[in-house]
């Protein structure tokens, strides 16, 4: 797996990649549901920057030489076949690979104290994201290629 | 015994050595020496763990499988004594000798404790004469105050020295509903990070957090029998204390090489590649002085993530992978009390820096960025610290940001705000 891009010139800034991750990462994984009926939304793992009339999704890069591993005090963030794992479950919300990861695309849930990050959706095959752009903005870009 | 590669130290540096190692070579035959009987631990976790945030299980760094995948052996609760380098061997504490080809020192650091009254410490055995007084770098420390604290007959403790691991300690003994009191030598909070303003918001939001601090202070005298019952001020001031924490900074661990081949100044000397004086001998972290890109020059930067990517540069160049180390400067990511504060490289403001920043006393946001001839060479952020990695970033690439200074201090300051030339060349 690699990363996944967003070319800029195509990006309609519409957001529904934050909301089509919010709902893959909620417990019913169903829209509806995932917003209106459960305690807590989750929190979107990709962000969209916009000025003007530029606009581009943000998720993270899965560096080759990934500085947030390197800063992570927990070992809650690991390399694994390519791609850069957050395990929340051992993350203390020291923010250390906020500082690091060197663009910004670490998001901060801070009423809960972890780091999130995008997990190109393991095990569902296309990120959501990806599948549910509507003007095709967004891919995966296998291993620099 | 014998070996490719020896590791003295199985902490941040240690491991980020082994991993980079183990990417190169799977099979060379690597042994790591460590007087902890733990396995990897993080040291940064055990304000968390004190507090009660996470438990036992969490402080360790890597699963317990991992020596056994990388093929690593241990040889733990053991302390290196002597290296005799000549012949390339290191002789352990119960007369074992193991020779290597490749040696990293990643020794750590050692408390410092400053000389007070009624109190010594034994630096070899890490233990004081006073029951109830403890230092706070490792997870020892950690489950004896835990322990200590549990046992119901602690209600007041001080904390000597008001650095990040000192007040972290102080917030978990609060946590665990201490009344808790830190003493503080110098008057601004972390000074080598932190410009006036800074130290001010900060102190001042631990003291609406109910934390005690009394600054330009230092412990003149340890009151008590066999345990600490009282402390006493260089102002003659009394403080009753069952529970005393010494945070007062970390000295290099540098006793295995001193007056030998390796040269060694505040910390152990190496240059860009984490080489020692000594041919086939590196060293990383708290016990090392490691480039610094905000000062350009070599230092002292006792870090978990300094430790740990300097380490991995040994590694690599250990194996015979040829890497600079370019990674670290004084760079700290915080919280107190739920404030998120990022402070890293120069906080100076004389010297031929520019200086932007923006003060929003009331809602504790505060940003500086100091530049030189158009490079970011500090910054703090106090509160909205997410795209603080774009600053750090700058400063380690040394990104001219001049054509889009005047975004720096804005509230929403993200990659978007960068011309398109540079994003599209920062994102390749």
């Amino acid at each position: 797996m690699g990363r996944i891009c967003c070319k800029e010139e195509v990006c309609i800034g519409c957001r529904l990649c934050e909301v089509w991750c919010q709902v893959e990462h909620s417990e019913s994984r169903d829209i509806i549901k995932a917003f209106l009926y459960e305690k807590e939304r989750a929190i979107p793992r990709v962000r969209v920057e916009e000025r003007g009339p530029v606009s581009f999704a943000l998720q993270c890069r899965h560096c080759e030489e990934p500085d947030c591993v390197f800063a992570c005090i927990s070992g809650a963030l690991y390399k694994k076949d390519g791609v850069v794992v957050h395990d929340a479950s051992k993350c203390v919300g020291c923010w250390s690979c906020v500082l690091a990861c060197p663009y910004g695309a670490i998001i901060m849930d801070e009423a809960h104290g972890k780091a999130w990050k995008c997990d190109l959706c393991e095990g569902r095959g296309v990120p959501i994201c990806v599948e549910k752009c509507p003007n095709e903005a967004l891919e995966v870009e296998h291993n620099g290629v | 015994m014998e070996c490719e590669y020896l590791i003295i130290g199985n902490s941040a540096g240690g491991i980020g050595a082994t991993e980079a190692i183990r990417e190169v070579d799977r099979e060379g035959e690597l042994i790591m020496v460590s007087e902890e009987s733990y396995r990897a631990y993080s040291r940064a976790l055990i304000p968390y763990y004190l507090a009660g945030e996470i438990e036992l299980e969490k402080v360790y760094y890597r699963n317990v499988d991992f020596y056994a995948r990388n093929n690593i052996r241990v040889i733990s609760g053991k302390k290196a004594v002597a290296i005799d380098f000549d012949n390339k061997e290191v002789e352990m504490e119960d007369g074992q000798r193991i020779r290597y080809g490749e040696l990293l020192l990643a020794t750590g650091s050692t408390p410092f404790i400053p000389p007070m009254e009624g109190l010594s410490y034994d630096y070899t055995g890490g233990k004081f004469d006073k029951d109830g007084v403890f230092t706070f770098t490792s997870l020892d420390d950690a489950v004896e105050i835990k322990r200590s604290v549990e046992s119901g007959y602690v209600e007041n403790a001080v904390v000597l020295g008001g650095g990040r691991i000192g007040l972290m300690a102080a917030e978990a003994l609060m946590r665990l509903g201490l009344n808790v009191t830190v003493i503080k030598r110098s008057e601004r909070l972390l000074p080598e990070v932190f410009d006036e303003t800074a130290s001010r918001m900060v102190k001042r939001h631990l003291k609406e957090s109910g934390l005690l601090m009394l600054t330009g202070h230092t412990v003149k005298e340890v009151m008590g029998e066999r345990s600490v019952e009282r402390i006493v001020l260089d102002d003659g001031t009394e403080i009753g204390c069952d529970l005393l924490i010494i945070a007062a900074g970390v000295r290099p661990r540098v006793e295995l090489v001193r007056g030998t081949e390796v040269k060694v100044n505040r910390g152990i000397v190496v240059d860009g590649r984490m080489r020692t004086s000594v041919e086939d001998v590196y060293a990383c972290g708290d016990c090392a002085e490691v480039y610094d890109f905000a000062y350009d020059d070599f230092r002292l930067t006792p870090l978990w993530a300094t430790a740990y990517a300097g380490g991995r540069i040994a590694g690599f160049n250990m194996c015979g992978v040829e890497k600079e180390y370019r990674w670290g400067t004084n760079m700290n990511s915080m919280h107190f009390f739920g404030l998120p504060v990022i402070a890293a490289g120069v906080s100076a403001e004389e010297g031929g820096y520019e200086v932007l920043k923006e003060v929003e006393e009331e809602k504790k946001i505060y940003r500086k960025i100091v530049l030189r001839e158009g490079r970011v060479v500090g910054v703090i952020l106090m509160n909205k610290i997410e795209r603080a990695g774009l600053f750090l970033c700058f400063m380690r690439r040394g990104i001219d940001v001049s054509p889009f200074k005047e975004e720096l201090l804005s509230a929403d300051f993200a990659l978007i705000s960068l011309p398109e030339v540079l994003r599209g060349a920062m994102m390749r």
